[in-house]
């Protein structure tokens, strides 16, 4: 089993500071989600594990089976075992998806042993049937001109090709209509199993109706406020999430305001 | 420094060269008028670029004598790559001044396609090759460079496609150069008859470091009505050069013109690549990449002329600068009056590796026409550090994600290049060039 341990973290962009100290701990074999409303610091936490440059970690720590997160470069956080679905993730021109996704599979392999081409092909042309994904899109430019629902399946097929330990999914529902959702998740429970865990970033519960997760955690101004099972997702579908804010004495939850 | 502004070369040189190449009158009045006005002439002006003390006359021989090759297994390693010998069926090298290598295939001899050396065509193609060496697409009074360029041609190729002859397969021409002490006067000469189409790549490849000698090379591109000319290169020329590298087409009535060039000499280089568009209809498309590594000092300019109406003209343009190498990059697109319905569009995108390296684009737009569409769009940074990111968050290393972004950003020529020898070459040379 592994452990993604996330401690007292401080989090600030340009000076200003957005995670006011997070405490979460995932293992392998569970899946957590994240919710709140907009502007609470969900995906902030999702690019300061990764490594986003922009993101300044100030202060608590990020730990991986006991091995120092925040002290690895981007590249060494993914060779670790971490991955991030991107809420956007950028176009790369010239660059073929299908070069990438080898390239990111060979990074991981030592040299003399990179995947065989035709193993590739088989697992990469398995997995966008799977997902229902146009197999031209292994030929196009790495998410140009891509819709966002192209986009979003896309991440979800780099997740299945570099099988990571840990996956963050950074509103990976934002923007899709009902089908596209179905498949997106199709992928995740997939993957569910003992070697991997998720935690998931969201603001509606409805991508909860097709991923049940096994913690839910909600997040208000910086910091993880209140943590239960799956059916606090339920509870916050039905009432919203003004009784937490009464609960807590918070008026205005979003990043910046204190209770 | 003073730099040599008249040449070493005599009248008298350059009878004898005629005459030993067999060339008929015609031909070395050709030259002696250009030698003669070449005196008198300025020297071309490449905007932003000043060249005042760059040396491109000095050099030592005219010409130098190599062996041709009998068969192409006789060639170097890095030359036979260039080639699929399989179904490379039409082939011209040249090995420093000397014609080394030419296949045609029997179709297009049948077809009456011409593919020869420049001298052989001024010999047995006379009347065609008058009719078009410098006459109308580049001319020799245009500056000093194209006059000594006139008078001192010392090889090159000349491509005749007859009236309505459609060519599936590709024209291959390499120019070897192996003798550090070859200057290159060299003209490729095209001519594509109406309602013709013809695919041609051609590659300079110095197999040397450095060079003592000079490069000035033209390049006349003609696309009668309705013809359609795709025309590949790739520029490998060492450092030491002095280059003058001018392709210049005129494409007429309902033809087009793509150019896909790979610009990757390690010499300071001005290139001109001038596409007139004078026929209603017509298309140029221009594709350029570059990049720039050392000391280099160099200026693009490309520039694409409509003349005629409803004309199309396209210019991409990527070049990547790193150490100090510096480049200007000049994007012109001008309209002439009465090319109503005319579309300009251009972009330029450089992209930094280092401090140290310069680059500046420069898009133009000079219309003289109301009725018209034209647009621009240029750029100057470094590697986006949001592509990085996500890149190497699939644990990509950053060098190779750098690599990736690169050759990503060169591909719109890589790919458009005709012959998978070439476009692997090209790729290989940007991969040396950026590490």
């Amino acid at each position: 089993m592994s452990t993604l341990v996330i401690q007292d973290l401080h989090v600030s962009i340009d000076g200003k500071e957005i995670l006011k100290g997070v405490n979460l701990t995932l293992n392998t074999g569970e899946i957590h989600a994240v919710m709140g409303p907009n502007g609470t610091g969900k995906s902030t936490l999702a690019s300061a594990i990764m490594g986003h440059p922009k993101y300044e970690v100030t202060s608590g720590s990020v730990t991986l089976d006991g091995e120092d997160v925040l002290e690895m470069e981007v590249d060494e956080r993914a060779k670790a075992g971490l991955f991030l679905a991107m809420q956007y993730p950028s176009e790369i021109t010239g660059v073929t998806n299908a070069d990438f996704l080898r390239s990111s599979i060979n990074a991981r392999r030592e040299e003399g042993d990179e995947i065989s081409l035709m193993k590739f092909i088989r697992e990469m042309d398995s997995k966008m049937d799977f997902l229902e994904m146009d197999q031209d899109m292994a030929q196009r430019y790495l998410n140009e001109g891509f819709s966002g629902g192209e986009k979003k399946r896309n991440e979800i097929l780099q997740l299945m090709m570099i099988k990571p330990t840990f996956a963050i999914l950074d509103e990976i529902d934002s923007g899709l209509d009902i089908d596209a959702l179905k498949v997106v998740s199709k992928g995740i429970n997939e993957m569910r199993g003992e070697g991997f865990g998720s935690l998931i970033i969201t603001h509606y519960q409805r991508l909860l109706n097709y991923i049940t997760p096994d913690h839910v955690h909600v997040m208000m101004q910086g910091r993880v406020v209140k943590s239960g099972g799956p059916e606090l997702a339920h509870k916050l579908e039905a009432q919203g999430y003004d009784w937490i804010k009464e609960e807590l004495g918070i008026e205005d939850e979003t990043v910046g305001q204190e209770a | 420094m003073t730099v040599e502004t008249t040449l070493a070369v005599t009248e008298q040189v350059i009878r004898a060269y005629s005459e030993k190449m067999q060339e008929p009158g015609w031909m070395t009045d050709f030259r002696l008028t250009a030698l003669a006005q070449a005196a008198d002439l300025p020297m071309p002006e490449p905007d932003k670029t000043n060249i005042k003390s760059w040396d491109f006359l000095s050099f030592s021989a005219h010409t130098v004598e190599s062996e041709g090759y009998s068969t192409l297994a006789d060639l170097p390693q890095d030359i036979q790559s260039l080639i699929d010998t399989e179904n490379q069926k039409t082939l011209y090298i040249q090995r420093n001044n000397t014609p080394a290598y030419v296949s045609v295939s029997q179709e297009l001899q049948d077809k009456g396609v011409i593919v020869t050396d420049i001298h052989t065509a001024i010999r047995d193609h006379g009347d065609l090759v008058k009719q078009y060496l410098m006459t109308d697409v580049v001319k020799p009074d245009e500056h000093k460079l194209t006059a000594y360029h006139a008078a001192l041609l010392n090889g090159g190729a000349f491509i005749y496609i007859p009236k309505n002859v459609e060519m599936d397969e590709v024209v291959q021409v390499i120019y070897v150069q192996d003798d550090e002490s070859v200057s290159l006067f060299n003209h490729t000469l095209v001519v594509a008859e109406s309602n013709s189409k013809l695919t041609y790549v051609e590659n300079y490849l110095s197999t040397f470091e450095t060079a003592t000698g000079q490069a000035n090379i033209v390049s006349e591109v003609l696309a009668k009505d309705n013809a359609k000319i795709t025309y590949g290169a790739v520029d490998v020329l060492a450092k030491g050069y002095t280059a003058y590298v001018n392709r210049r087409g005129v494409a007429h009535r309902d033809a087009v013109i793509e150019w896909a060039l790979g610009l990757m000499n390690d010499s300071d280089t001005i290139v001109e690549n001038v596409t007139h568009l004078v026929g209603d209809n017509s298309e140029g498309h221009v594709k350029t990449v570059v990049v720039g590594r050392g000391d280099q000092k160099q200026n693009f300019t490309t520039k694409v002329i409509h003349w005629g109406k409803n004309s199309e003209g396209q210019i991409l343009k990527h070049g990547v600068m790193k150490d100090s190498a510096s480049s200007i990059f000049n994007g012109i697109g001008k309209i002439e009056h009465g090319a109503s319905k005319s579309n300009a569009e251009q972009e330029s995108r450089v992209l930094m590796l280092s401090e140290k390296a310069r680059g500046d684009a420069n898009p133009i737009l000079l219309i003289d026409e109301d009725d018209v569409t034209a647009g621009h769009a240029a750029s100057v940074g470094r590697v986006d550090p949001m592509q990085m990111y996500y890149l190497m968050s699939r644990g990509i290393s950053k060098h190779e994600a750098e690599r990736l972004i690169i050759h990503g950003f060169l591909a719109p020529v890589v790919r458009a290049l005709p012959v998978e020898g070439v476009k692997k070459q090209l790729t290989e040379v940007i991969e040396r060039k950026v590490r």
